[in-house]
């Protein structure tokens, strides 16, 4: 989906947003739309306002101009560092949410996660317990626990080895593909976005640099055909003076 | 928020080493701090060697015979005496360590207070005094005791000195019989006897009498002498207490040291549990990343506060109405002021969970936070107990204004006052204002929380 295509449905749309610490811009005028079941990879250099824009699309932070179509209720929200509670088991951790969220019927919504965690032999025990793999699954399971239209993920594979990894890729396409999901999210792994990204969104010094397919990024640089992805996404920052 | 305070509540279920160290900690401090408070200094060991012969320490005044002895078990009132033989063996204890200080009596003292009583000249009587200088804050304690057990014993026996005084003054001015040692009974004529004697032998005398003239003189002078000798009396009655202290508490708290002690080490404890509890649980939001996901939509900021709040100021409150029962009855202070107290430290709990949910927004993690309450509390504690004139009036002004800054001295009046009179409203309404205060700085720094 093209930015600004207004004829395609949106699950999500951010326009104009930009925040300031004080004289610093992390964000300036950032405008994009993710459509039902579409996957985007949000990359960019360090301190390139990719946590600041997840944030505040999440209902963390507050945007200093702009406006998001969603209210909190609709995202579902996975911070980098799994947002649980240690001393808790994995099924309390998911029940607290789920009251917190207003779920509905919030035992079948803990089932449901238990099962598409595939931690269900590891219910009663307590977070602190799991390895960081499982950890991250329950945090991705807390973002899905409230049924999201949009699933916002701040580098959810940070810190999970390939195995890992894997698992955890496979709950977030699931939501995507099976339950029409629009996930962003943010990653330093270029292959990565490359694999799972329908789009890729290039974010630098707050600032929107691209929006298309992650096969397009190549064409977007000077000298594209000797290039892999992660190559010209080097190059096309470079090129544009990051 | 219900859901909030039952996590948060699982959560310290489930921390028994932390839940024990919260309850445990503060009960301790307060316990030591109450104890130190409420009961006086122990009396201090004293190495004492008394040197006079048995059977040498009577001595006479005014005919009457006295027992040294009386006036040195006195000195035993505010000293714990080792009875020791000999000056040496009262001096090892004193290096030893085992004493604190020594008392040796000597031998000549009886003689030598014989003398002065007397009039027979000669040195006074002498006690000797030795202190441990291991320390100089207990050589002062040893030293300031035993003087002022000391001063005890010579106003003891300047009060029978005094009261013979006042007998011989007696004796002289109306006249009478007093048993002299050697001696035997002695019928003494007395001013105002000779005064009616001298009257009579001048009515005797025919008015141009030369004599009449003379004896009219001496008959003035006995009249002078006795009613002045009179006067005197009460005047040397006095030499013993020269000012008489009459104690009168104007304002201020009307409890005894028992029970300040027992309102210090409850509010001690409140303090300590409301403060780490609510400045530990806020910050643990952040450390387990969690502040993020609730305040997205699921609970607000300030709902989150006054969950953190509500949950201290409750555990606090439980404890201390606990331990305060079980003072209350341990004094037997009466059950008829309970909602005073419960309402006091309800308040005062408020106070402090406000103030430490504070600490937790600024603080930011579990482990400054909780040093920054324990910074906080007990300078806190100890500035509220400074009392006025202890130090200068500009000082003690500045302890004022901070003192009044935090929630233990309003919490310490309006208990004191609940549970001994007083006026409740003031100080209730200086912990209400606190706490709104506090709670307001929290939410301002729960901004950059995140």
């Amino acid at each position: 989906m093209a930015i600004g295509d207004v004829a395609a449905p949106v699950a999500l749309r951010a326009d104009g947003l930009a925040k300031a610490f004080g004289a610093r811009r992390a964000l300036r005028d950032v405008t994009f739309a993710a459509a039902p079941g579409e996957l985007l990879a949000l990359i960019g250099p360090n301190g390139a306002g990719k946590t600041t824009l997840l944030e505040i699309l999440a209902g963390v932070q507050s945007a200093s101009a702009g406006s998001v179509s969603l209210t909190p209720g609709e995202a579902g929200w996975v911070p980098q560092q799994p947002a649980v509670y240690t001393k808790l088991s994995v099924r309390e951790n998911l029940e607290l949410f789920a009251r917190l969220e207003r779920v509905d019927d919030h035992e079948a919504a803990v089932v449901r996660m238990l099962e598409q965690t595939g931690l269900q032999e590891r219910a009663g025990d307590p977070l602190g317990t799991l390895s960081g793999g499982n950890r991250q699954r329950v945090n991705l399971a807390v973002g899905l626990l409230g049924r999201p239209s949009v699933l916002l993920l701040d580098e959810p594979s940070a810190a999970l080895d390939p195995r890992q990894r894997e698992k955890l890729w496979e709950l977030v396409t699931a939501a995507a593909h099976r339950d029409g999901v629009a996930v962003v999210f943010s990653t330093h792994d270029v292959a990565e976005a490359e694999r799972h990204a329908d789009r890729l969104l290039v974010l630098a010094d707050g600032e929107l640099l691209y929006s298309g397919a992650p096969a397009d990024l190549r064409a977007a640089t000077e000298a594209h055909d000797a290039l892999d992805l992660e190559g010209a996404f080097v190059r096309f920052l470079r090129e544009r003076g990051h | 928020m219900r859901w909030l305070l039952v996590k948060d509540l699982r959560i310290l279920r489930r921390s028994p080493l932390l839940l024990g160290l919260l309850v445990a900690y503060p009960l301790v401090v307060a316990l030591l701090v109450g104890a130190a408070l409420s009961s006086g200094p122990a009396k201090p060991k004293v190495a004492f060697a008394n040197l006079v012969a048995p059977g040498d320490a009577g001595f006479s005044l005014g005919g009457r015979e006295l027992d040294a002895g009386v006036y040195a078990e006195q000195l035993f009132e505010q000293v714990d005496p080792i009875r020791v033989r000999t000056r040496d063996a009262a001096l090892e204890k004193v290096r030893s360590g085992e004493a604190l200080g020594a008392l040796v009596i000597p031998a000549d003292v009886i003689d030598r207070l014989r003398g002065t009583l007397a009039l027979g000249g000669g040195p006074p009587p002498e006690v000797e005094v030795y202190y441990s200088a291991e320390n100089p804050l207990k050589r002062r304690y040893v030293e300031s005791t035993i003087q002022s057990t000391l001063a005890d014993a010579n106003k003891a026996l300047t009060d029978e000195i005094v009261k013979e005084a006042a007998r011989y003054l007696a004796l002289i001015v109306t006249g009478g019989s007093i048993d002299l040692p050697l001696v035997g009974e002695v019928d003494v004529l007395g001013l105002r006897r000779a005064q009616g004697i001298i009257d009579a032998a001048i009515g005797g005398l025919p008015e141009d009498d030369p004599a009449r003239v003379a004896l009219v003189q001496v008959s003035r002078f006995a009249r002078l002498a006795a009613d002045n000798l009179d006067i005197s009396r009460p005047i040397l009655a006095s030499i013993g207490t020269p000012v008489a202290v009459r104690e009168q508490a104007l304002e201020g708290s009307r409890a005894d040291l028992d029970v300040f002690g027992v309102e210090v080490a409850v509010l001690i404890s409140l303090m300590l549990v409301c403060l780490l509890l609510a400045a530990g649980m806020l910050a643990l939001e952040r450390e387990e990343h969690a502040f993020g996901r609730l305040v997205r939509g699921l609970v607000s900021r300030s709902g989150l506060l006054a969950e953190k709040l509500c949950l201290a100021a409750l555990a606090g409150w439980l404890l201390g109405a606990a331990m305060l029962a079980v003072l209350v009855a341990w004094l037997d202070l009466g059950w008829g002021r309970t909602p005073l107290w419960l309402a006091a430290l309800a308040l005062g709990a408020a106070g402090f969970a406000a103030l430490g949910v504070a600490i937790g927004a600024l603080a930011r993690e579990v482990r400054a936070a909780s040093l920054l309450a324990f910074m906080l509390a007990l300078p806190v504690a100890a500035l509220a107990l400074v009392p006025s004139g202890a130090v200068g009036s500009g000082l003690y002004a500045g302890i004022t204004v901070v003192s009044g800054a935090f929630p233990f001295k309003p919490a310490l009046e309006a208990l004191d006052a609940a549970l001994s009179g007083g006026d409740v409203l003031a100080p209730a309404a200086h912990l209400v204002a606190l706490t709104a205060a506090f709670a307001v700085l929290a939410r301002v720094a729960l901004r950059r929380f995140g």
